[in-house]
């Protein structure tokens, strides 16, 4: 069994998002013009929208099922979601951020949550954000805001992670500073993702499959090297 | 200047507060419903919540009177477990709390609809119930709204005269008001009592309208 499966079909007035896809990557990279409906496809495996119909299952877990009235919402999904500019909470510091999910979850009890926790000392260190664990969220540079907003996500222990353009925001010197982060973030925590970017350069560096996202349709997934830059 | 006077205000202040108090867990509820749920019925929801507003206050005490009496089922029911409200102080914070309503739900719903619907998605995908994200990302992000919407509410809760008159009266040292008391001097043409009362109404109105201008000034707002 794929450890994503997403069949999907939503209607936005005259756009229609109709996505078939299962993979197995560690690192499956989304591509695709403005518009195409990539953020919409994060957006619907997270539970944050509701498509007419179809099915996604994430690690042999059925979160969506509409032919079978499955819908597991958001907060019970495990499913991260780092949007572009990462979304940190700004009336928190920036611990505060990061132990929000841990917190959440812990609250939520830990049978649908095997895994133990993170130490935020091992992800803030992994990150390199150890330093900024104090400050207030407005005194964070672009880069730093993504890799806070990582960090967070990672805390509350996702089996799977969305990251939606996460370096679009930041200029070059500073994307190949966090990249690395990125790849440890891959192999450390062996966390599956979906990384929505329209660099081929990032996806190359990242991802196993990448998948072309054109019209509200997904092209068949392919090796990384198949998308043009 | 007349004791009477400085109990009646301390009795419409307290009214006031009492139906902040009471209005504004309802009104949280209702401005969050309006600004981020569609459901059928939105629009009566809506109107409503909106009717006190552009009612006669004196239709509004009416109506709320006609509900009250023991011809109509609310009426019965209060009568049926003892509880008198009309003509008791308690009329008189129902009263605040109905014509109050509407301002509160308008501040509020501006409030919830100004916070970017992200954090309160990305609070989901971290884990969060809808209840956990409302105590600790919808409401510390709606704070000044909800200071601003409670000290309008409290200031129009102790202008408030029409509903108040009908469904309270205007009964000294029981559920007589300062617009109320105010409109008593007047009529009976005792000036110097009714200068007091204006006296204190203005400075009342006055320091709660200045403070909701200043909380506005430190969010940037004109």
């Amino acid at each position: 069994m794929s450890a994503l499966v997403c069949e999907v079909r939503l209607t936005q007035g005259r756009f229609t998002l109709e996505v078939s896809l299962e993979s197995d990557a560690r690192v499956l990279g989304l591509a695709g013009p403005s518009g195409s409906g990539k953020t919409s496809l994060l957006e619907l495996l997270a539970g944050l929208r509701h498509p007419e119909q179809g099915r996604i299952v994430v690690a042999g877990t059925v979160l969506l099922d509409t032919a079978h009235g499955i819908a597991v919402p958001a907060f019970r999904r495990r499913v991260g979601y780092v949007p572009q500019d990462g979304a940190l909470f700004p009336h928190m510091t920036v611990q505060a951020n990061v132990m929000y999910g841990a917190v959440a979850v812990s609250d939520a009890g830990a049978p649908d949550r095997p895994q133990a926790l993170p130490a935020l000392e091992a992800v803030a260190d992994a990150l390199d954000i150890t330093a900024l664990l104090t400050r207030p969220i407005t005194h964070l540079s672009g880069g730093e805001r993504q890799r806070v907003a990582l960090a967070r996500a990672l805390m509350a222990r996702p089996q799977l992670l969305l990251l939606d353009e996460p370096l679009s925001g930041v200029d070059r010197a500073r994307k190949l500073a966090i990249l690395p982060y990125l790849r440890a973030l891959r192999d450390r925590w062996h966390v599956p993702m979906v990384y929505v970017s329209h660099d081929a350069d990032e996806l190359a560096l990242l991802a196993d499959e990448v998948c072309l996202l054109e019209g509200g349709r997904v092209t068949p997934s392919g090796h990384r090297d198949s998308i043009p830059r | 200047m007349d004791t009477t006077i400085w109990a009646t205000t301390a009795f419409t202040v307290l009214m006031g507060l009492l139906s902040t108090l009471v209005a504004m867990p309802l009104a949280m509820g209702v401005a969050w419903l309006l600004a981020r749920r569609h459901f059928r019925g939105k629009p009566v929801v809506e109107t409503v919540v909106t009717l006190p507003l552009v009612l006669p206050p004196v239709a509004t005490g009416y109506l709320l009177l006609q509900m009250l009496g023991v011809s109509a089922p609310v009426g019965r029911l209060l009568d049926a477990i003892g509880v008198e409200v009309v003509f008791t102080w308690k009329a008189v914070v129902l009263a605040m709390v109905v014509m109050s309503l509407p301002l509160l739900v308008l501040t509020l719903r501006t409030g919830f609809e100004q916070i970017d619907r992200r954090y309160e998605q990305v609070a989901a995908t971290l884990g969060a119930s809808p209840w956990r994200v409302w105590i600790t990302v919808t409401l510390p992000l709606a704070r000044r709204s909800i200071v601003v919407a409670a000290l309008l509410g409290f200031a129009r809760a102790l202008g408030e005269f029409g509903a108040t008159i009908i469904v309270a009266g205007g009964i000294p040292g029981q559920t007589q008001t300062l617009a109320v008391a105010l409109f008593t001097f007047i009529e009976s043409g005792r000036d110097a009592e009714a200068r007091d009362v204006l006296w204190v109404s203005l400075a009342l109105a006055a320091l709660a309208v200045l403070t909701v201008q200043l909380l506005r000034r430190r969010e940037g707002q004109p």
